[in-house]
């Protein structure tokens, strides 16, 4: 008997986690991706005739309360309508017995694949619009917990989504205090994750990494210091590869990603106010900068006034000296 | 600051910077109050005339060329009036004239509607 080859294994593996979709308007395309707690598959919605990507639980479920977490995603999701966070069409249990939910199918790439070819400014941009849609979510009480390069990803037409809400969870509002919507499913997703660490090294929060109960959003502005400083430097959060990184930016970074989430920035909103004070070129709030910096960002800010100003200058000083002849 | 205020400034402050440069000029050092203040009110009218233009027409490039022309016409009528000197009035007037039609379209706050 003939062995069977890894790739006819892995073959089997996936045949072996194809959902059952009979009784559903779905049916299976292809494989698109694995997550934490489940499989993402593209299928065709045979009611509207559209593509549609299915997130499904493994069939071989290590705990009880992970379809209740796959459906309080789900939830999550439906409740934060925004157009950087990806929407949900349904959800529910499929025939085989295993959670399942619906939501809009992205063609484009990874945070991490799209961001190679952009330069500096351009990069800082799409941070903004990652910061914004995780603000939203910040405002209405919930908290991302596993943002990373290959969470995010870039549409077809540039739009960007925040991927992967498995890990998310009621926290307390950053400013207004929760909401009645978001208390009435907070004692749920709270009681399920508490104690146990969840994350991706790297970008997770040291709070985040000690299993903290008391991780609030400043979890996720750590995140995207992080996330910032990959953009930035094309490698992993590490302190000696910012060589060649503007001043100003590592500054951000820093302070997004401090140890002590008091010292970090308030809100995402913040964050982005100094990213775009930097791309105006005005003094960014995480940056003591020193008398030469803050004169040489004068001069980017304003070039054209101050070359107008030096030109009239000299020409004045040349008439003075001709006048003296 | 609004456009029109922004441009009454510079134009004011400008116009008094070059109306003291005569100082350098022996010849004229005894005039210099009144090249100075002649040179301000030149300024300023420059100024409200260039800022009242970048209320209207947002336009860099458009701001800039309105701007050299009202420098040079006021800067005209003033060497007209000095019976000479023309390039020497003339062209730091025109210069004036092009920093402050750059930097009312640059900066300065639009004009903010009424409220009722």
């Amino acid at each position: 008997m003939k062995p069977l080859t890894d790739s006819a294994v892995a073959r089997l593996q996936t045949d072996m986690q194809l959902p059952d979709l009979s009784g559903t308007r779905y049916c299976v395309i292809r494989y698109l991706a694995r997550g934490g707690m489940g499989t993402v598959w593209l299928v065709e919605d045979t009611v509207l005739l559209r593509r549609v990507a299915l997130k499904v639980l493994d069939l071989v479920s290590p705990a009880e309360d992970v379809a209740e977490r796959l459906l309080q995603e789900a939830r999550i999701l439906a409740s934060l309508e925004h157009p950087g966070i990806v929407p949900v069409h349904d959800a529910g249990t499929l025939a085989d017995g295993r959670a399942f939910y619906c939501m809009k199918f992205i063609e484009g790439h990874t945070l991490a694949e799209h961001v190679a070819e952009k330069g500096l400014r351009e990069r800082i941009r799409l941070l903004e619009r990652i910061a914004e849609p995780l603000d939203f979510a910040h405002v209405r009480g919930f908290i991302h917990r596993d943002l990373k390069p290959e969470n995010i990803m870039i549409g077809a037409f540039g739009e960007v989504l925040i991927m992967d809400w498995g890990l998310a969870r009621v926290g307390e509002q950053p400013e207004s205090g929760t909401s009645n919507s978001s208390r009435s499913r907070q004692g749920r997703s709270r009681d399920t994750l508490q104690g146990s660490i969840l994350g991706t090294p790297g970008y997770m929060s040291p709070e985040q990494a000690r299993a903290d109960s008391k991780v609030d959003h400043r979890t996720d502005i750590f995140s995207l210091g992080a996330i910032l400083w990959f953009m930035l430097t094309g490698e992993a959060p590490d302190k000696e590869s910012s060589v060649g990184l503007p001043r100003p930016l590592r500054a951000i970074c820093t302070k997004a990603m401090a140890a002590d989430p008091g010292e970090r920035y308030s809100s995402a909103g913040a964050m982005n106010a100094d990213l775009a004070k930097y791309l105006t070129n005005a003094p960014v709030g995480a940056y003591r900068e020193s008398w030469f910096e803050r004169a040489g960002r004068i001069y980017a800010r304003h070039r054209v006034a101050v070359v107008l100003l030096a030109a009239y200058l000299l020409m004045r000083g040349f008439f003075i000296l001709w006048s003296r002849r | 600051m609004n456009k029109v205020l922004f441009g009454l400034l510079l134009g004011a402050v400008l116009g008094a910077f070059d109306g003291m440069t005569a100082w350098f000029t022996p010849q004229v050092r005894a005039q210099l109050a009144g090249i100075v203040i002649g040179s301000t009110v030149k300024g300023l009218v420059a100024g409200i005339l260039i800022g009242l233009f970048a209320r209207k027409v947002h336009s860099l490039a458009l701001g800039i060329v309105f701007g050299l022309a009202v420098g040079l016409v006021l800067a005209f009528i003033v060497a007209q009036l000095q019976h000479g000197y023309y390039l020497e009035i003339m062209l730091p007037g025109g210069m004036v004239g092009l920093i402050v039609g750059y930097a009312t379209q640059r900066y300065g706050r639009e004009a903010q509607p009424l409220r009722t």
